[in-house]
């Protein structure tokens, strides 16, 4: 089956009912925020880094099912992985979690605007703390083409 | 009002679109007007007709077709003229739209009369095409841009307009007659009246309103007026803005180039009559004529039975939407101070996935911010779902949208 309609699966739903790490930190190392201007959806990321691993990440905002729920993925497959890890998390790693591969064009900013938000987080992060900014560039150029 | 009802049905031939299937072979039930309308062939084929059998440069050849390409553009500002009631068609000038007919007064007539200090007052509920213009205005100028707030029923708060007007520092107030997300009509003649007892100029978007209601420019008293085509049947990128001739007199030009001009020498030009000195270049002269055959499409039904028709329809539609357990309606169901556009949420599902869900079963609604974030802010809600009607809708319409919720409610298990 191919309607969009079928994305509204139970994992979703239950993911947007329910949000994983939904919340703030308390002095985050690092926090970042961004939306989408078109539709509104608007979304916070908040985490702790410890020996270059993300010890703990919350996210806070406003957003549609599609986007709650790849928040709440992301954050979970981000938590306590290392900095490097992190970096390589890519789209279709949220994407297919949540089996939304085919998720048509104008959904696809709301599945991935958390990622968006965690890679220009971990920039700012690195651009912070690291010295290879040729490096972290590139992570400030993968947020800006993510969609 | 049944035989008024069954000849709105009939409009229905005249709209090919109306017809399609979308998704899975269900058919179209288009409830998005309030962005922008469909297209009766009168207003398809008057368009074909101009290009086919008329097209040429205007105001300026004497060869056959430009004769007729000119008086077609021209026949149609006396349509408008008609149609919203003005005196005089040279305060007509043809836009691309509200927005750059809006955009043309703040830049045209605001950078010459909006000063540091002064104040430019738009509303809670403007379309950001009637706020961010004068945010770039009054940032120019080290003026401000204030507003009039509004209350929990969605009317505006005229005390706020008092005491803003009590400043003697506002030099526009610029609102819109009827509101893009709740539809609430503006009680108009009185904010206007309030200004003229100031000396303060008023600018009416009717974007909203000239399209479903009879409007009354003149009987208004507004000074500066702008509507849209699109969302009236006419095709997109047309639209009129309005300026009293007092004042339109004394502004600058827009944008500089062709047809606005009377002598042009190397070191100064003058310019020509109103209202070709803000028309510069060639205009969008074949949906002007598209603009003029949706005037006549209108004007034949009458803009009275459309404001009748809608209110039967709206009626129906806030008491069917609200047995829908969970859903909220936003702003006044007094239905006398409300044209044809309701904005709801549904529970706590966002309008992205309430519209992508009954997408699925061919209904067509809007979800979002309505390019109206500062309302959206004020009723503390990222986003609406919002249904608006127009002629051709009919109460099954109404039936399918109910219908459609239920799957919401089935699949977010409300």
């Amino acid at each position: 089956m191919s309607s969009n309609a079928d994305i509204y699966h139970e994992m979703i739903i239950d993911y947007s009912r329910n949000p994983v790490n939904y919340g703030h930190i308390e002095n985050p190392d690092v926090t970042f925020h961004d939306s989408n201007p078109l539709c509104g959806d608007s979304i916070d990321i908040d985490m702790k880094i410890d020996d270059n691993t993300v010890s703990d990440i919350k996210f806070h905002g406003k957003g549609c099912a599609i986007c709650m729920a790849c928040s709440s993925v992301l954050t979970e497959i981000t938590k306590g992985k290392s900095i490097d890890e992190v970096r390589k998390i890519d789209k279709t790693d949220v994407l297919s979690e949540l089996g939304l591969e085919h998720l048509q064009a104008v959904r696809i900013k709301c599945a991935l605007l958390s990622l968006k938000v965690l890679k220009s987080a971990l920039y700012s992060y690195l651009g912070k703390h690291m010295q290879d900014s040729k490096d972290v560039d590139k992570l400030k150029e993968e947020a800006a083409n993510l969609y | 009002m049944q035989s008024a009802q069954t000849s709105f049905e009939n409009l229905r031939k005249d709209f090919p679109i109306l017809t399609r299937k979308v998704r899975d072979n269900k058919t179209l039930v288009y409830l998005d007007n309030a962005s922008t309308t469909q297209k009766p062939n009168q207003v398809i084929d008057a368009i074909t007709d101009y290009y086919q059998n008329h097209n040429a440069n205007i105001h300026r050849a004497v060869y056959a077709l430009a004769e007729e390409a000119t008086e077609a553009f021209e026949s149609v500002r006396d349509k408008v003229a008609k149609f919203i009631n003005i005196k005089h068609r040279e305060e007509i000038v043809f836009v691309r739209g509200t927005t750059e007919a809006i955009n043309l007064v703040a830049y045209a007539w605001g950078r010459d009369n909006v000063h540091e200090g002064d104040i430019v007052v738009s509303t809670e509920y403007e379309h950001h095409s009637n706020i961010v213009p004068w945010q770039l205005l009054t940032q120019e100028k080290h003026a401000k841009i204030e507003y009039i707030g509004m209350d929990d029923n969605g009317e505006l708060i005229l005390d706020d307009l008092d005491k803003l007007l009590d400043t003697g520092k506002v030099k526009l107030v610029a609102f819109s007659l009827m509101s893009n997300v709740l539809g609430t009509i503006t009680d108009a003649e009185k904010i206007i009246a309030k200004c003229k007892a100031k000396g303060v100029l008023t600018l009416v978007d009717g974007a909203q309103a000239v399209p479903h209601m009879q409007v009354d420019v003149e009987r208004l008293g507004c000074d500066f007026f702008a509507f849209s085509g699109h969302k009236m049947l006419g095709p997109t990128g047309i639209g009129v803005l309005w300026v009293r001739k007092s004042v339109l007199e004394t502004m600058n030009p827009f944008h500089g180039g062709g047809d606005m001009i009377r002598e042009v020498h190397k070191y100064e030009t003058t310019w020509n009559d109103l209202p070709y000195k803000f028309e510069a270049g060639t205009p969008n002269i074949a949906d002007v004529v598209g603009l003029g055959a949706a005037i006549d499409y209108l004007s034949k039904i009458g803009m009275d039975n459309v404001r009748q028709h809608e209110i039967e329809l709206t009626q129906y539609a806030i008491e069917e939407l609200s047995k829908v357990k969970g859903l909220k309606i936003y702003g006044t169901k007094d239905i006398s101070k409300r044209g044809g556009v309701i904005s709801f949420n549904f529970a706590d599902v966002h309008p992205h996935d309430v519209a992508q869900i009954i997408d699925e079963e061919g209904i067509a609604v809007r979800s979002g911010h309505h390019c109206a974030q500062v309302l959206m802010e004020r009723l503390n809600v990222a986003a609406t779902s919002r249904a608006s009607f127009y002629i051709y809708n009919t109460k099954s319409d109404v039936d399918a949208l109910i219908n459609s919720l239920n799957k919401v409610a089935r699949l977010f298990k409300l």
